[in-house]
């Protein structure tokens, strides 16, 4: 039961410490800094931004209305009237394009937060607590993780019809079970610890334990985490939308873009072929941040000697 | 078994180290400068330092290995004249494991977990081409073997790693170090990890293997006690410098460098003459060393001088020198005025004792294992009792019974001041929580990273007072000076702290709290022996101080007079022996108490 009393000795290849003033950056700020410096990481953050930056400012720059009709249905792209053409119902697709960024980013934003929110605080608890309460509640999560993400959503917008709040929850809840384990297994970890033992011999009360004391500890694996899951939720909305789930007409939406202008992909590619690239895109731009992050992760890991 | 100087037929130097200089690779800071040594046949050089000073460094130079983030930037080392660091990498891999070999500090990271340890062993043999067959190949796997006073049936060498115990990975590591007949062998602090009986035994391997095959050994370790018995000629570390070197006899009776007296004088003695005195602050890091003599700030002898240039290498006798500006001053004086003789009015009995906490009958489980047998054990007002054994005696267990940590089945009853306890923490008053205090071992766990030191020390008195902003403040600085730490770390981190003043900040959070029981649970086995020396000193101070009642666990038998008045010798989940320290450990009527005594290394 006790630990081996191996002393650590190491500290003579440490280069000192160096104190900048009084505060220092938390974790996963650390871990943002080394992942900066990797040029995935900042291809990734590019690619996103740009995206990010077309979905925000392009309702400005639209030549056009999103509603307005401005040529017949599927006309070839006309510079410099049309740039990308018209769609099935003779709107302007560079002006849908422009507009349809939004809603996949912010939903699938808001799904990744949710989801965040709920798993790591299962993972917090299931960690920490153990013994019944962790078993009950990973079996439980274990049987929504046998559901493929998709048809967990598709069941549950197809119940409760398609409302955007309920997409964005569901996308949020089929997240939290992945994101509980890894919260879970670094919850593990960090509570063997004796800081915890000791917050528990003051007698601190539990939550206070989970958000104050080990929360802390293991922002940088969520922090990877979001990175990934954020991916995920785009493809998901995005999948949804285009399933009809999602916005419905006339409103302009990537996802839906693509399944209204799918019958005429032969004579007009665009409204499908660019809406696809933009989401494809989006999520390598994540993609790639995450996994800047995952191997800054691992290498604040490394340096430090925790394993 | 005690062995002089070298007799002078043997005196060829196998090893020799000439002005090592050891640097942090992109900033050039040194972490050893001007280290020369020299080892003969048959001989045990003890290479003693604190941590970070360097010692571990010039240890695997010895065999041209430096860490990540370090290199050699200077000086030759040489094996029966051959220069190491020339070598090319073909060289340096026939000899590593051959003529040098390494025994680490920590065996069960060394061996190979997924390897049978008879392959291991076997393998260290091919690589170097052991012999001319595989038949004389098995032939010196069941001599090492037995060397080393391990079986050498094909059962036990079909064993995995995991399936010894510590000091038999640590035994099967030195098998392996001396496998190829080496010339040199460093051994770097190889029993750290383990317990005194099986440290015992170990030592008994290095000197009579080193003896019998006339290998030249460096002994590298914190702890001066281990080789005192050990080593013919020690030499001394501090800060990336050996400050004085000689053997071992001159080094203990008359010591000429103010830290090597400083040393001894940190060891715990066994038989109680002598108080415990550690030295103040820490060793400094590299890059962090004051200039001229690094040891200036520490030092009783520091004179201008001092801190203006390092001393020059002085002969105080044949093969002892030292390099300090006073060594004449402080060798005339006789060794043992540096001793303070300990106060041994407390140790006696007293009539008029109340008992703070009792435990009677208990037995503990570990799931569902029992674990502590049956124990009654009560602790007096404003007494100290140490809790002694070795690792799995179920010290820490009642420890943390006590404590209201240990969340598996206990039977039994734990009583606080009349009353019973609840078997968790949580379960219990405010006012029991606030007046039950506990220290942790590592104060490396114990301490969230993540926290300021002022938020470490609010948790207590956020729990157990209703302070203002000011009163807060105003504890939380008194707590820090009672443990002599400055006011001007409150906002700093505790990675910011050496480990021995990381422990001082764990007793800071429990004594902020206003116990009147502390619980120390091996609070100084991560330390150094020069700090854990001061943590002691402080322990006891504010035990007799505060009036506290301390529970003391420790498997250092040699400690336990410098701090308690009662002992509780544990073995196996049962105390075996239990009585007023003077009597138990003159007079030791367990077996086990005077094995345990036997095992201890003294000085």
């Amino acid at each position: 039961m006790s630990t081996p009393e191996i002393r650590v000795n190491d500290s003579e290849l440490v280069e000192p410490v160096v104190v900048h003033g009084d505060r220092r950056p938390s974790e996963w700020v650390m871990t943002l800094r080394e992942a900066w410096r990797m040029g995935r990481t900042k291809i990734g953050v590019g690619i996103f931004a740009a995206i990010v930056l077309i979905a925000v400012v392009g309702p400005w720059l639209a030549p056009y209305s999103p509603t307005e009709f401005v040529a017949p249905p599927f006309t070839a792209p006309e510079i410099p009237k049309m740039w990308l053409g018209s769609d099935y119902l003779g709107h302007d697709v560079l002006t849908r394009v422009l507009y349809g960024g939004r809603t996949v980013i912010l939903l699938a934003l808001a799904a990744t937060v949710i989801g965040l929110a709920l798993g790591v605080t299962l993972g917090l608890i299931t960690g920490y607590a153990r013994r019944w309460i962790d078993e009950s509640i990973m079996r439980i999560l274990d049987v929504v993780l046998a559901f493929p993400q998709i048809v967990l959503t598709l069941l549950f917008v197809s119940i409760l019809g398609p409302r955007l709040w309920l997409i964005v929850v569901i996308v949020g809840v089929s997240h939290a079970p992945r994101i509980a384990r890894v919260a879970r297994a670094a919850t593990l970890e960090v509570s063997q610890r004796d800081f915890v033992r000791a917050a528990e011999a003051f007698g601190i009360a539990r939550w206070k334990i989970l958000f104050n004391e080990i929360l802390p500890s293991i922002t940088s694996p969520l922090l990877v985490e979001f990175g990934l899951r954020l991916t995920y939720s785009i493809g998901l909305i995005a999948a949804l939308s285009f399933l009809g789930f999602g916005m419905q007409p006339p409103a302009a939406d990537w996802g839906l873009m693509i399944n209204e202008n799918r019958i005429g992909i032969i004579i007009q590619p665009w409204p499908v072929l660019v809406p696809v690239l933009l989401i494809g895109i989006l999520t390598i731009g994540t993609n790639l941040i995450a996994d800047g992050l995952g191997r800054a992760l691992i290498g604040i890991e490394r340096d430090t000697g925790v394993q | 078994m005690t062995q002089g100087p070298t007799p002078t037929r043997e005196r060829e130097a196998v090893l020799k180290v000439e002005g090592l200089r050891i640097v942090l690779d992109p900033s050039g800071v040194d972490i050893d400068d001007d280290v020369s040594l020299e080892i003969h046949r048959g001989e045990v050089l003890g290479l003693v330092g604190e941590s970070a000073s360097g010692k571990t460094t010039v240890g695997t130079s010895l065999l041209d290995y430096q860490r990540r983030g370090a290199k050699i930037a200077g000086g030759h080392v040489e094996i029966d004249g051959k220069d190491v660091l020339a070598m090319d990498a073909g060289a340096l891999r026939t000899i590593r494991g051959g003529a040098i070999s390494y025994v680490p500090q920590d065996s069960s990271a060394s061996l190979n977990p997924a390897l049978r340890i008879g392959t291991q062993l076997m393998e260290i043999l091919e690589v170097h081409g052991f012999g001319s067959s595989q038949a004389d190949r098995e032939a010196r796997l069941a001599q090492m073997m037995a060397e080393v006073l391990l079986p050498s049936d094909k059962q036990f060498l079909r064993r995995y790693p995991h399936q010894l115990s510590g000091g038999q990975q640590q035994r099967v590591a030195i098998a392996m170090a001396f496998a190829n007949r080496p010339r040199v062998i460093v051994l770097d602090e190889p029993t750290t990890a383990l317990d005194v009986t099986t440290q015992a035994h170990v030592l008994d391997t290095v000197r009579d293997l080193t003896r019998s095959y006339g290998v030249a050994a460096l002994y590298i370790t914190h702890d001066l006690a281990v080789v005192a018995n050990l080593a013919d000629r020690i030499a001394v570390m501090y800060a990336g410098r050996v400050v004085e070197i000689g053997t071992r006899d001159e080094l203990f009776d008359q010591g000429h460098h103010p830290y090597t007296r400083k040393l001894l004088a940190s060891i715990p003695d066994i038989t109680g003459e002598r108080a415990l005195r550690g030295i103040p602050g820490w060793a400094p890091r590299p890059g962090q060393r004051p200039p001229g003599c690094a040891f200036t700030p520490r030092c009783d002898w520091r004179v201008e001088k001092c801190s203006e240039a390092f001393p020059p290498v002085e002969e105080v006798s044949p093969a002892h020198y030292v390099r300090c500006w006073r060594y004449r001053e402080v060798g005339a004086q006789r060794a043992t005025t540096d001793h303070q003789l300990r106060d041994k009015s407390l140790s006696a009995p007293r009539a008029d004792e109340k008992q703070v906490i009792s435990v009677r009958e208990v037995t503990a489980y570990y799931q569902h294992k029992e674990t502590l047998h049956d124990i009654s054990a009560s602790l007096s007002e404003r007494r100290c009792l140490s809790l002694v054994g070795e690792s799995g005696s179920g010290k820490t267990t009642l420890a943390r019974c006590i404590a209201g940590l240990h969340p598996h089945k206990i039977v039994g009853d734990i009583e606080f001041m009349g009353k019973p306890l609840a078997r968790d923490a949580r379960g219990r008053p405010r006012a029991t929580r606030q007046a039950i205090q506990y220290i942790f071992q590592s104060p490396y766990s114990s301490l969230n990273p993540r926290k300021t030191i002022a938020q470490i020390l609010s948790q207590p008195l956020k729990v157990f007072f209703d302070l203002s902003r000011s009163e807060m403040e105003d504890r939380m600085v008194q707590a820090l000076e009672q443990v002599a730490l400055d006011s001007s770390l409150l906002s700093r981190y505790p990675d910011q702290l050496s480990g021995g003043e990381r422990q001082r900040l764990a007793i800071a959070r429990s004594l902020a709290a206003e116990p009147t029981v502390l619980i120390c649970d091996e609070v100084t086995s991560w330390l150094d022996v020069s700090v854990q020396a001061a943590i002691i000193e402080l322990l006891a101070a504010l035990q007799r101080d505060m009036g506290l009642s301390m529970l003391f666990v420790t498997h250092n038998l040699a400690l336990v007079r410098s701090i308690s008045q009662e002992v509780a010798v544990m073995n196996d989940g049962r105390i075996v022996e239990y009585g007023l320290v003077d009597a138990v450990l003159e007079d030791p009527q367990a077996d086990y108490t005077k094995k345990l005594l036997s095992d201890t290394p003294t000085v």
